[in-house]
Order: C-alpha cells, then sequence, then structure tokens
C-alpha cells in the first residue's frame, strides 16, 4: 500500500479545510434559519477575523486574546452590517439581498486592502509547529486545534440550540417568524442575534486557519463561497448538514488536489457544488422542501 | 368541467379528499366552505399549479390533472387570484396584453426584429387588450403602472387580464374580498354579464350575498371534502351545511 | 402619436454617435468610448436577463469569456476567419448557457446566484489551467482584427466605427425585444410567475431562452473584446468582473435598455477619471451595489424619477392622464 500514506495526508489536510468549511457554513445556515437570508459577505467576517487576530497579535503578543479580540471586532462588524445594509431595505426580495450582501462584501473587502494591503501576513500557530506522526503521515498540531475547535463550536451550537430559551426561541423563529412574534419573542432580536453569532462563526474560522494560510485581505471571497457550497451540498439551514457539507467539500478538494492537480481544486469544489444543486438541491441531509 | 374523487395531501393534513363535482357549461357554480375547507387548494388543483394524488379532472372531456399551470391555461382556463397577481411594474394595458399571450405567437427573435406580421399580431393584441380594459370600466387608467391602482380597480383588471385570453373556463378566487359595496355590485353585474357571454365560471367567495345572487349551483367543502352540492335554495336549508357554519353569519 | 423627430431618441443616439466619429481626434478617447460599447453591450444583456426576467447571474463574466476565448483560439491558434470565429463563440456560449441553464433556472434565488456563480469560478479556472489552448494566465496573444471587405478594424477609431454601429442596433433590438409579446412574458414572470404561468406563459423555458439570448451577448462583447485589444488573458473574465457587471446593471437601472449605457459608461470611465480610484475600486463597487440597491432600487435615473411621479400621483390623487 504504497498509496496509503500520500491519502491519509491528503484526507487530513482536507478534514482540517473542510472543518474550516463547516464553521463558515454553519455561519450560512444561523442567519438562513433566521431570515431567509443568504448573507453572502460571510466569507469577508473570516478574513477580518483573521486579519483582526493577527493585528491584536502584532501590537498585544497573546494568541487567547488575540482569539477574543477579533471574534468581538468582528462580531461587532456583523451586527453592523445587519444594521445599516439590511434593516433600511424596503423591499427585501433574494435578488436585492444578493446584490447587497455581494455589494457589502466587495466593500469589506475593499475596506480591509485600504487598511490592511495586499501583503499576507502570519499568525503564529497556536501551540507550536512539531509535527505530530500519525502512521506514516503527519499532523500539524493546529489541524487538531482546528479540528478540536470545529468539533466543540458545533457541540456547542446543538446545546445553544437544543436547551437553551434563546436558542429555541431562534429556532421557532425559523419555522414561523409571524408565530413567533405572537408567543412573544421579538423577531428583530433573533435577527441581530443570527449575525453577531454566525461573524463570530467565521471570524473563528478566520482565526483558526491563518496560521496555516497567512491572512489577506482577499482570503475571505473563495473561503465564504465554499462555505456556502457547504451548507447547500450539507442542505441549507441544517446543522449537520453544514459539518458533513463542509467535510465532504473539503475532502473532495484535497483528494482532487492530490490525484488531480491543485490548479483545479477549486473547480472540483464548484463542480461539486453544480451536481448537488442539479441532482439535488436540498442537499446531502435535507429533507422534502 | 368535472371533478372525479380529486384527493390531495400535504403531509398528514387532507387537504381536499376525494371530492367529486360538475360544472355545466355557461353556469356560474360557486364553491364555499369555512376557511381552511380546502376552496382555493382545489383552485390550485383544477389549474394546474398543485398536482392532484387521485382523482381526474376533465375539462372538456379530456383529462387535464397533473398538466403544468401553463399548459392548462392555453386550453382556455383563466384564473384570479385571491391575493391579487397584478404584473406590478408593468401598465395596465401591458398586464391585460400578457393576458392575450396563449393567443398570439410571435416568438423572442421575432419580437426582437419585428418583423411585419409581428407587428400586425401586436396590434391585435393591443385591441383587444383595450376591448377588455373597456369591458370592466379600465379603458381610461390604460397607461398606468398597474400598482397604483386601488385594490378595487386591481381585481377588475385581473379579471380583465383573464378574460383577454378568452376563456371558457374563468376560476375567480374570492373576487369580493376587499371591495366596498358599490365595487362588489360592479362584479355581480360583471360576472352575470360574463354567465350572459357563455362563459363558465368557478368562483370561490366568502360574501354569500354575492354568492347567492350569481350561482347557479353551489359545491360546499367542509375540511376538504365535499358535504353538498345543489342549487343555492336547497343549500342554504342543508342542515349539514348550517352544522358546519354554525356560528358563523352567513345568510347575506 | 406626434413625436418631433430630433426628440426620438434613436436619431439622438445616431447623431451623438456620429458627431463623436466626426469630431473628436484622440486615440485615448475612442479607446475609452470602445470598452463602454463593449461594456454597455456586455450589461445590456445581463439586464434583459436580470432586470427584465428577474433572474441573477453571479457568472457573466464567463460567457463574455467563453467569447473571447473562443474567438481569440479560433483565430490566433487555428486561423479560422475572425467572423466565422466569432459566430463559433456565439455558439459555444449559447450552448453553455443552455446546459448550464436547463438545471440551473429549475432553481430560484440564491441556489440560481450559486449555481451561475459556481460556473463563472469553474470557467476562470479552465481558462487559466488549460494552458495548452488558452495560454494560461499569461493570456493569448496574436489575435487579429475583425475586417469587413478590405477595411481593417485595426484602429481605435475604425473599431469605434464597428462597436459603435453593432451596439446601436443590439439596443434597437433589445428595445424592441421589451415591448414584445415575449419580452412582456419576461417582465411578467420576473412579477408575477404564477400569475404568468396562469395565463399561459412557460415560464421555465422563458426562462432559459432569455438566459442563452443574454449570453449571446455576452458573447458578442467577448469576441469584440478580443479583437479589439488582439491579446486576451483570464483576469479580465474573474469573479469581480461578473460582479462589476451586476454593479452596472444596478446602477444604470434594473429594466432600463439607456440605463445600461448609463451605467456601462459611468463606470467606465469614472475609474479612468479618478487615478485614486484603482485602490478604493472595491469600495466604491461595493458602495454603490449596496447604497443604490438600498435606497434607490430601480437605478440611479430612475430612482430620482420615481421620487418626481410618486409626488405626481399623489397630487393627482392617484391618477394621471394616459
Amino acid at each position: 500500500m504504497e498509496n496509503f500514506a500520500p491519502l491519509l495526508q491528503y484526507l487530513i489536510s482536507g478534514l482540517t479545510n473542510g472543518a474550516i468549511y463547516a464553521l463558515i457554513a454553519l455561519g450560512f445556515g444561523i442567519i438562513y434559519n433566521a431570515t431567509t437570508i443568504i448573507n453572502f459577505a460571510q466569507g469577508e467576517m473570516v478574513m477580518l477575523g483573521a486579519l483582526c487576530a493577527i493585528s491584536i497579535y502584532h501590537v498585544a503578543p497573546s494568541l487567547p486574546l488575540a482569539f477574543a479580540g477579533a471574534v468581538v471586532l468582528v462580531t461587532c462588524v456583523g451586527l453592523v452590517f445587519e444594521r445599516l445594509a439590511l434593516r433600511p431595505v424596503k423591499d427585501p426580495t433574494p435578488i436585492a439581498l444578493i446584490i447587497i450582501t455581494v455589494g457589502g462584501a466587495v466593500l469589506i473587502k475593499g475596506v480591509a486592502m485600504l487598511i490592511w494591503g495586499k501583503e499576507a501576513y502570519a499568525l503564529p500557530p497556536f501551540s507550536g509547529n512539531d509535527p505530530i506522526h500519525l502512521g506514516p503521515a503527519t499532523i500539524l498540531p493546529q489541524n487538531l486545534w482546528v479540528l478540536g475547535i470545529t468539533a466543540i463550536s458545533v457541540l456547542a451550537l446543538e446545546a445553544f440550540f437544543r436547551l437553551t430559551l434563546v436558542g429555541k426561541a431562534m429556532r421557532a423563529c425559523a419555522y414561523n417568524t409571524r408565530a413567533a412574534r405572537l408567543v412573544g419573542i421579538a423577531a428583530g432580536r433573533m435577527v441581530q442575534l443570527s449575525f453577531g453569532l454566525s461573524a463570530a462563526l467565521g471570524a473563528g474560522a478566520g482565526i483558526l486557519i491563518a496560521p496555516l494560510t497567512l491572512g489577506v485581505y482577499d482570503m475571505g471571497t473563495m473561503l465564504g463561497l465554499k462555505g456556502f457550497s457547504a451548507a447547500i451540498i450539507g442542505g441549507l439551514g441544517s446543522l449537520a448538514g453544514g459539518v458533513l457539507g463542509g467535510l465532504v467539500l473539503g475532502v473532495a478538494e484535497a483528494l482532487a488536489t492530490g490525484f488531480i492537480s491543485s490548479g483545479y481544486r477549486d473547480a472540483v469544489a464548484f463542480l461539486l457544488l453544480l451536481l448537488v444543486l442539479f441532482l439535488r438541491p436540498q442537499g446531502l441531509v435535507g429533507g422534502r422542501k | 368541467m368535472e371533478l372525479h374523487g380529486v384527493s390531495l395531501a400535504f403531509g398528514g393534513l387532507q387537504a381536499v379528499e376525494q371530492v367529486s363535482f360538475g360544472v355545466a357549461p355557461g353556469t356560474v357554480k360557486a364553491v364555499i366552505g369555512p376557511n381552511g375547507a380546502g376552496k382555493t387548494t382545489l383552485f390550485n388543483l383544477v389549474t394546474g399549479f398543485l398536482a392532484p394524488q387521485a382523482g381526474r379532472i376533465l375539462f372538456g372531456g379530456v383529462a387535464i390533472q397533473g398538466r403544468p399551470a401553463h399548459r392548462i391555461a392555453r386550453q382556455g382556463i383563466a384564473r384570479t387570484f385571491q391575493l391579487v397577481q397584478l404584473f406590478d411594474h408593468m401598465t395596465v394595458l401591458e398586464n391585460v396584453m400578457v393576458g392575450r399571450h396563449r393567443l398570439s405567437s410571435s416568438g423572442l427573435i421575432a419580437g426582437a426584429l419585428q418583423l411585419p406580421w409581428t407587428r400586425t399580431e401586436e396590434k391585435v393584441i393591443r385591441q383587444k387588450a383595450l376591448e377588455a380594459l373597456e369591458f370592466v370600466g379600465l379603458a381610461d387608467r390604460a397607461g398606468q403602472p398597474a400598482a397604483v391602482l386601488p385594490l378595487g380597480l386591481k381585481r377588475m383588471l385581473e379579471i380583465a387580464r383573464a378574460l383577454a385570453s378568452a376563456p371558457t373556463l374563468l376560476l375567480l378566487d374570492e373576487p369580493a374580498s376587499g371591495l366596498d359595496a358599490v365595487e362588489t355590485e360592479r362584479l355581480q353585474d360583471l360576472i352575470l354579464e360574463l354567465r350572459r357571454q357563455g362563459i363558465t365560471i368557478l368562483l370561490v367567495e366568502h360574501d354569500m350575498g354575492l354568492t347567492m345572487e350569481v350561482a347557479d349551483e353551489i359545491a360546499v367543502l367542509n375540511y376538504g371534502k365535499l358535504i353538498a352540492d345543489g342549487p343555492p335554495r336547497a343549500i342554504q336549508k342543508n342542515p349539514e351545511v348550517i352544522a358546519a357554519y354554525l356560528g358563523t353569519d352567513w345568510q347575506g | 402619436m406626434t413625436r418631433l423627430w430630433f426628440l426620438n431618441r434613436w436619431v439622438l443616439f445616431a447623431v451623438v454617435a456620429g458627431g463623436i466619429a466626426a469630431f473628436m481626434d484622440q486615440d485615448y478617447y475612442y479607446t475609452l468610448l470602445n470598452f463602454i460599447g463593449i461594456h454597455t453591450l456586455l450589461v445590456v444583456g445581463l439586464n434583459l436577463l436580470l432586470g427584465y426576467a428577474g433572474q441573477i447571474s453571479l457568472g457573466h463574466a464567463a460567457f463574455f469569456g467563453l467569447g473571447a476565448y473562443t474567438s481569440g483560439i479560433l483565430t490566433a491558434t487555428v486561423g479560422v476567419d475572425p467572423w466565422l470565429a466569432l459566430v463559433a463563440g456565439l455558439a459555444v456560449s449559447g450552448t453553455a448557457a443552455f446546459l448550464i441553464g436547463l438545471p440551473a433556472l429549475k432553481l430560484r434565488g440564491y441556489y440560481l446566484a450559486m449555481a451561475t456563480l459556481g460556473f463563472g469560478i469553474i470557467v476562470y479556472i479552465i481558462l487559466n489551467e488549460a494552458s495548452d489552448l488558452t495560454g494560461g494566465p499569461s493570456g493569448l496573444s496574436g489575435i487579429p482584427s475583425l475586417s469587413l471587405a478590405g477595411f481593417a478594424f485595426n484602429t481605435p477609431r475604425r473599431l469605434y466605427l464597428l462597436i459603435w454601429i453593432l451596439l446601436g442596433l443590439i439596443l434597437y433590438i433589445s428595445a424592441n425585444l421589451v415591448n414584445s409579446r415575449t419580452g412582456r412574458a419576461i417582465r411578467a414572470l420576473h412579477d408575477g410567475e404564477a400569475a404568468a404561468e396562469s395565463l399561459g406563459v412557460d415560464t421555465f423555458r422563458l426562462k432559459l431562452k432569455i438566459f442563452v439570448w443574454s449570453a449571446l451577448y455576452a458573447s458578442l462583447a467577448g469576441s469584440l473584446f478580443a479583437h479589439t485589444l488582439n491579446f486576451i488573458a483570464p483576469s479580465s473574465f474573474g469573479f469581480m468582473f461578473s460582479i462589476k457587471l451586476v454593479t452596472m446593471v444596478v446602477l444604470g437601472g434594473m429594466a432600463s435598455i439607456w440605463g445600461s449605457l448609463l451605467g456601462a459608461g459611468a463606470l467606465t470611465v469614472l475609474p479612468e477619471l479618478l487615478t485614486v480610484f484603482h485602490d478604493f475600486e472595491m469600495v466604491i463597487f461595493g458602495a454603490i451595489l449596496m447604497a443604490v440597491m438600498i435606497f434607490l432600487p430601480r437605478g440611479l435615473v430612475r430612482g430620482i424619477l420615481d421620487l418626481y411621479e410618486n409626488r405626481r400621483y399623489k397630487r393627482q390623487g392617484g391618477s394621471f392622464p394616459v
């Protein structure tokens, strides 16, 4: 089994990227569930998370501080974005919302380019760079961080939506906004909360991946699109679907990189998206709509 | 038009169950029933927006159930919607001109190049559309955007648009809702005039006064089932119907 | 209808365009006008789809690219006659649009946006990666100019003639289209798909038709682009260019043929006028998209006209003379 070692290596890097896509997909899903909006600016939250963390770390070299600070900052950006760009829309047709959030994404990216320039910045890995040997393959501590924090986030989200009152209220809003309002759930608050929460998730994803890929102003577009693809592949609005979609996408990409060519990596990702859209638009785990 | 054992369930909810009735050509048939009785679902089944899970819908002797909506429309079945659905960004006249779609044929390229026969057809479309507007009394509003009309006129415009397609069967989904007394009376005259012209009409309506005036026959639905079918007088005295409507003021 | 002939917009278009041709003497301005013309072609096509039919495409640059590369490869590498290559480009783009549209147009809103976007990115990647065919990221050069009966369109001024005459024709055809039976059906499906279906409009088929039609405009623009620059590279056909096209549509006005000229013109000239624009390009495009869509969803000119019209309707108690 000569091919086993590289295969395992691809699998590891695929799962790591997949976990990042999953986090981003969850961000899409949370907003979609609360509002039926797809926020095309979600990827820029990932970029902002990475770059903010890098800047904070530059000033005060403490990773926990950088992590927390960046998440808080980006959460604020998410809230402001909802307040300024989406709430004033008078006729919220899907087309209008797509155009507005795409515009928002381009605007945020442009501002980030003005602030950070076009260079790529590094963030040190959370706990060293010594590879851990895993049979014939190696895994970096940062890969484990990514997988671990993603797993914890998913479990925490699941608990939040199932066990807490606020989480249940958000789900109620997703099922039926009017009924939710009738029983006294403030739908507007839930929308805000969803934007804040998904911005935080996005930022987290960005900080996690920064040590592996560097942080640069235009990293968000592709990550955002992949995250959205993951959400669709899994089934839009489903927590488990988002995670599954992310991992499937990440692994498919890694295998494509390994066995076809790295240039076609993104093409494979979007081909997978098109296939799912055309053959099973409700996603892998989605039920009938 | 005839329905034979038409059924449709959404998940566990039986929206329409084993409904059978007929509409004689040139008559007005009303479908009444409490909210949620399945009236609009029935309309959507007849017009092809939903496909029945069982049963047959015959139009002119041909089974049409399950065909796509536009194909059913092309057979001469036109409808209005409970919540008025106009083309808001188009003018009143253009709205009605779309009604002529099934009776005209210029395609995309012919229209783009304005071929001579396209222009001739366009004149006919415009003429017929204006006639339909004239008929409902909206001719003086032809150039306005449809969105600026008050609700009563919007309902009239929707009827004019349906009429422009020269239907043999016209389905009106609560045409009087939101209309005032004067407008309702005009609607009543309009329906009777359409019947005189030989158009078969299927009507869902909550306004019992209007229904009793215009309907030749009434079908009553309750929880998706047909509980009565007959001339208005018989329906009014039917104990099952009275029970279904118990506590609601429907004597009109 | 009594209309003064010189108020006819087509006469106006011809007079202004002709006047420019007669009196301008700097190649630079012709080059700029040529790009405005090519962009307008693209934007009119996208506007038919996005503004009139209400179907979004976030991958329109792909059809532009397919047109350009079909023309480029067939003429520079294979040596086919440029006009024939242009027709081949139309065939390639039209077929691609048909194959993508067939499944994608069954989807709505976000899904359609994502499908077109994914398609756009895939085409972009192929242009970059299939370097044997496309020349890869460094581009494809040596594309000959178009010529007609021995008259080569090889200077900005000559190209101006070709591009703007074609543009005039396309604008004319497009204006006819939106006011034809099919055009009304297209606008109808935007405002109310169910109502359009209820009147016998096969909405899916119509969406597919207008999607392909719109791709043909983009392909034509792409072929002209290739023969204008004599060189093409994938960077002209990326995701950001698709977004720029949407911005031009939105700024000029959804469902407005002449607005397309305005939107394309403004966003082509602006970066040239402001040299600082380059750094702020994304900020400005993003801000325009959001601001116009939030505050003037019918575009700049029409948005301002609407404010006036609304006052007029109110003043006249909801009616005005035909």
